[in-house]
C-alpha cells in the first residue's frame, strides 16, 4: 500500500523537517497549513527533492469545521499511514495572566484544538486497524513554570490526553506518539536566551520520523532532554517557586 | 506560529575582522518578506569576507530558511528555487541527474541570493564567464514590498544592477538558474609547477595548458627572482570515456569535515609557519605533472573540508585582498604587487592567481577581462591596512579593480575609480529604492546608498 502522511500545521520548521523525513523514505506527504502560498512552495520542495506525490490545502485549527481536513486529504491524495499534529503557539504569557482571551487563545489552540484533531485522526485509523497519530507537546508541558505555565498547562493536558489514546488505541493497531521538544532552532526561540544547545530543526524531524517508525510511546527531541526533565522534576516545589524559571 | 522577532546580534563577516551589531530576522515564510525599519540587507551563509552582509544599526535577514526548491527539470538542467538554497543543495539535487552548478566559488555553501548579489566566478571565467551568465529570472521584493520579476528582457536594467548589485537592489527572493551538463564526477586534473611569474603566464596564455578550468596557486613568499613561484593547475569535467568504470556512479557524495573548534593563537598564522606550509603545500601539489583523477569536492571545495576555518587566524581575523588586472597591464602590474607584499614580509596562505574572460554586463560586476590575484592575510598587522592602501594605487593605475565581496576597506573614491559603471548603477538603485531602504556597512563606506 502507498504510504502517506498529514501534516496538520506543516508552516512549523519541525514539521517541515518531519515532512522531509517522511518524503525521504517515499510518503506521499499532505501539508495543511494557514499560509496556502507557502505551503504551495514547500508541497514543490518535496516534490523536486525526493519525488513524491503532495498535496495541500488551507487549514486552520481554529475553525468550526477543522476535522474535515482529514476527508480532504485522504479525497486527494488517498488513504493515510498517519496525521501529525504540529500546530502550536507559544502566545504571550505576560499577556495571558491579565487579558483572559489571550489564555484561552492559547489554551484553546495548543490543548482544545490538538485534542480534538488526534481524536478525529483516531476515527479515522480505527476501523482501518492501522496508522499512526504523532502529536508535538512540549517539555514545557512537564511542569509548570512561572514564565510560562498557560503554554505548558496546555502542551502538558495534550500530553495526557495523547496518553490516554494510546493506551485506548494500544489493542486497536493504532499508535498515538508524543513528542516533547526541548530547544529547537525555530522562529518560536530564535534569540531567546537559552540554558543548552539548540537542535537542529533536520536532526528534529528525523528524529521524530525514526521514533514512529520504530513506534515509540514518549520521545524526548533531542534525546538529552528526557534526562534534563527528570532533573527538574527532582526539584522540590519549595526550591522551584524561588527560581525564576 | 508565532512570529520570529528580529533581535539584536553581532554579526560578521567571513574574514571576522569587521563585525557589527544589527536586528537580525529569519524569515521563514515569504509573506515575511516587507521591508521595515530604516535598512535592511539580504544575508545568505555569511561568506563574503568584508561587510556586504553587516547593516550595523539596522536590519539583517537571514535567508537561510527560505531554501525551498521550486522547480527542476532533469532533461533542461533549469531549476528554479528560493534564494537561501545553497550551492550544496544544487550538487545533490542536480549531480545524480548529471547536472552541476555552471559557476561555483571555491565554497558550495554559498547561497543562491549571495551568488548572484556577487555576480561570483570560478576558474571557468576566462571561458564561460560568471555567474551572472546562467542566472535567467529571479524575483526581487523591492522597497515598497512589491514583487517585480527581473530578466534579460523583463526589467534588464534592474537585473543588470542585482546580478554583482550587492544585494542593494531588493531581496533576491526566487531564482531561476541554468546548470551545466556533466557526464561523470570527475574532475580530470592536471598540476605544473612554475618557477615564476613569466612562466606561470606561458601556462595560462598557451592555448596547449588552456582547459576549462585553470587556477595558479602562488607563494606569495618567493623572493625577488623567484617572484610568482608556483603551481598552475587546469582541469574539465571527465567524459565517460575517459573515466574508469568504477568512478562513474553519479549519486552523491560530499566529503566529511572537520571543524576548527575555537580560536587560534594569533602567533599561529606567521611568516615561518606560512612560509613552512608553502614549501609542503607546492611540493605536495606538484609531486606528479600527469593527469589525474579527482573528486568535484576535492577540485572545487577543498576548504570546505575545515569548517569554521577562519579561526585559524584567531581572534583578529584576516583580510582577502582580491583584485583583477587587464591581460595588457598584468605583466607589469602583478610583479609589482606581489613585490609589495613580499617586501611586506605579509604571510599569505593561498594566494590564488586565475585568469578571467569578458566583463559581463552587471553594472557593479567584478570580473573583467585579465587577471585576478587574492590573497588571504592575517589582519593583525596594523601597518597592513597602509599597504593594501599603496596596492589600491597600484590596482588604479592598471585600470584594475577590486572585489567587492571581498572587501571591507576601500576607499569611496578609489572604488568609483575602479567601477566606471557605478553611476549607471546608482541612478537604477535610486530609482528602485529612493528612501535607501536597502543598505549594507559595505553601501554606506562605498556612498553607494544614503551616507
Amino acid at each position: 500500500m502507498k504510504k502517506a502522511v498529514l501534516i496538520l500545521g506543516a508552516g512549523s520548521e519541525i514539521a517541515r523537517a518531519a515532512a522531509a523525513a517522511w518524503a525521504r523514505r517515499g510518503y506521499a506527504i499532505f501539508l495543511a497549513g494557514r499560509d496556502v502560498e507557502d505551503l504551495a512552495r514547500s508541497a514543490a520542495d518535496l516534490r523536486v527533492r525526493y519525488g513524491v506525490t503532495t498535496d495541500h490545502a488551507v487549514f486552520d485549527a481554529q475553525a468550526e469545521d477543522s476535522g474535515r481536513i482529514i476527508t480532504d486529504a485522504v479525497q486527494k491524495i488517498g488513504a493515510l499511514s498517519g496525521v501529525l499534529i504540529a500546530f502550536g503557539d507559544n502566545g504571550d504569557q505576560r499577556r495571558a495572566e491579565t487579558d483572559d482571551a489571550e489564555a484561552l487563545r492559547i489554551m484553546d489552540v495548543n490543548f482544545v484544538r490538538a485534542a480534538l484533531m488526534a481524536a478525529a485522526a483516531a476515527r479515522y485509523f480505527q476501523p482501518l486497524k492501522t496508522g499512526f497519530i504523532v502529536g508535538i507537546s512540549s517539555v514545557a508541558g512537564d511542569r509548570g513554570r512561572q514564565s510560562n505555565y498557560v503554554y505548558g498547562a496546555s502542551k502538558g493536558g495534550l500530553s495526557l490526553f495523547l496518553q490516554g489514546l494510546r493506551n485506548r488505541l494500544a489493542r486497536e493497531g493504532v499508535h498515538v506518539m508524543t513528542v516533547k521538544p526541548g530547544f529547537v532552532d525555530t522562529a518560536m526561540t530564535f534569540g531567546k536566551p537559552r540554558l543548552f544547545a539548540v537542535a537542529a530543526p533536520a536532526a528534529v524531524g528525523e528524529a521524530i520520523v525514526k521514533a514512529a517508525e520504530r513506534r515509540r510511546d514518549v520521545v524526548y527531541v533531542p534525546g538529552f532532554w528526557r534526562s534534563i526533565m527528570t532533573v527538574i522534576g527532582f526539584i522540590p516545589e519549595r526550591v522551584f517557586k524561588k527560581l525564576s524559571l | 506560529m508565532s512570529k520570529g522577532a528580529a533581535i539584536q546580534r553581532f554579526l560578521t563577516g567571513w574574514g571576522r575582522r569587521v563585525g557589527g551589531i544589527a536586528d537580525v530576522e529569519r524569515p521563514t515564510a515569504i509573506r515575511a518578506l516587507i521591508p521595515q525599519g530604516p535598512s535592511a540587507i539580504a544575508r545568505g551563509l555569511g561568506r563574503s569576507y568584508g561587510d556586504a552582509a553587516l547593516n550595523t544599526g539596522g536590519r539583517v535577514w537571514l535567508t537561510e530558511r527560505l531554501n525551498r526548491i521550486l522547480a527542476f527539470d532533469p532533461t533542461t538542467g533549469i531549476l528554479q528555487a528560493e534564494s537561501g538554497v545553497t550551492l550544496s543543495d544544487v550538487i545533490a539535487l542536480g549531480l545524480p541527474h548529471g547536472w552541476f552548478p555552471y559557476v561555483t566559488p571555491g565554497t558550495r555553501h554559498a547561497t543562491l541570493g549571495g551568488c548572484i548579489a556577487a555576480d561570483v566566478h570560478g576558474k571557468n571565467h576566462h571561458r564561460e564567464g560568471g555567474f551572472g551568465e546562467y542566472v535567467e529570472q529571479f524575483t526581487l521584493v523591492l522597497a515598497d514590498g512589491k514583487r517585480c520579476a527581473c530578466s534579460r528582457t523583463e526589467q534588464a536594467p534592474l537585473f543588470w544592477s542585482t546580478i554583482g548589485g550587492m544585494g542593494l537592489t531588493g531581496f533576491i527572493r526566487d531564482v531561476t538558474i541554468r546548470l551545466r551538463r556533466i557526464e561523470t564526477p570527475v574532475i580530470v586534473r592536471q598540476h605544473l609547477p612554475a618557477r615564476d611569474l613569466a612562466e606561470m603566464f606561458r601556462y595560462f596564455e598557451t592555448p596547449e595548458f588552456d582547459d576549462v578550468y585553470t587556477v595558479a596557486w602562488i607563494d606569495a613568499l618567493a623572493d625577488e627572482k623567484s617572484l610568482g613561484r608556483g603551481v598552475f593547475m587546469k582541469g574539465h569535467h571527465a567524459a565517460r570515456t575517459e573515466t574508469p568504470p568504477d568512478r562513474q556512479s553519479l549519486a552523491w557524495q560530499p566529503t566529511a569535515a572537520w571543524t576548527v573548534p575555537f580560536n587560534a593563537p594569533t602567533w599561529l598564522m606567521n611568516p615561518t609557519t606560512i612560509g613552512a606550509f608553502n614549501r609542503l603545500y607546492a611540493w605536495s601539489q606538484a609531486r606528479t605533472t600527469a593527469p589525474t583523477f579527482s573528486t568535484l569536492d576535492a577540485f572545487f571545495y577543498p576548504l570546505d573540508r575545515l569548517t569554521q576555518w577562519p579561526r585559524l587566524y584567531g581572534r583578529p581575523g584576516f583580510l582577502q585582498y582580491q583584485c583583477v588586472l587587464p591581460t595588457a597591464t598584468a605583466p607589469t602590474a602583478l610583479p609589482d604587487i606581489l613585490r609589495l607584499f613580499a617586501r611586506h614580509r605579509c604571510p599569505s596562505f593561498l594566494a590564488v592567481l586565475k585568469r578571467m574572460g569578458p566583463e559581463g554586463q552587471g553594472l557593479l560586476s567584478f570580473p573583467r577581462e585579465g587577471y585576478t590575484l587574492a590573497l588571504d592575510i592575517p589582519a593583525k598587522d596594523p601597518s597592513l591596512l597602509p599597504l593594501l592602501e599603496r596596492v589600491d594605487e597600484v590596482v588604479v593605475k592598471y585600470a584594475g579593480r577590486v572585489y567587492l565581496a571581498k572587501d571591507c576597506r576601500l576607499k569611496a573614491a578609489t572604488f568609483q575609480a575602479m567601477y566606471p559603471r557605478w553611476e549607471t548603477w546608482r541612478s537604477v538603485q535610486h530609482m528602485i529604492d529612493p528612501e535607501h531602504r536597502f543598505q549594507s556597512d559595505l553601501s554606506r563606506r562605498l556612498q553607494l546608498t544614503a551616507v
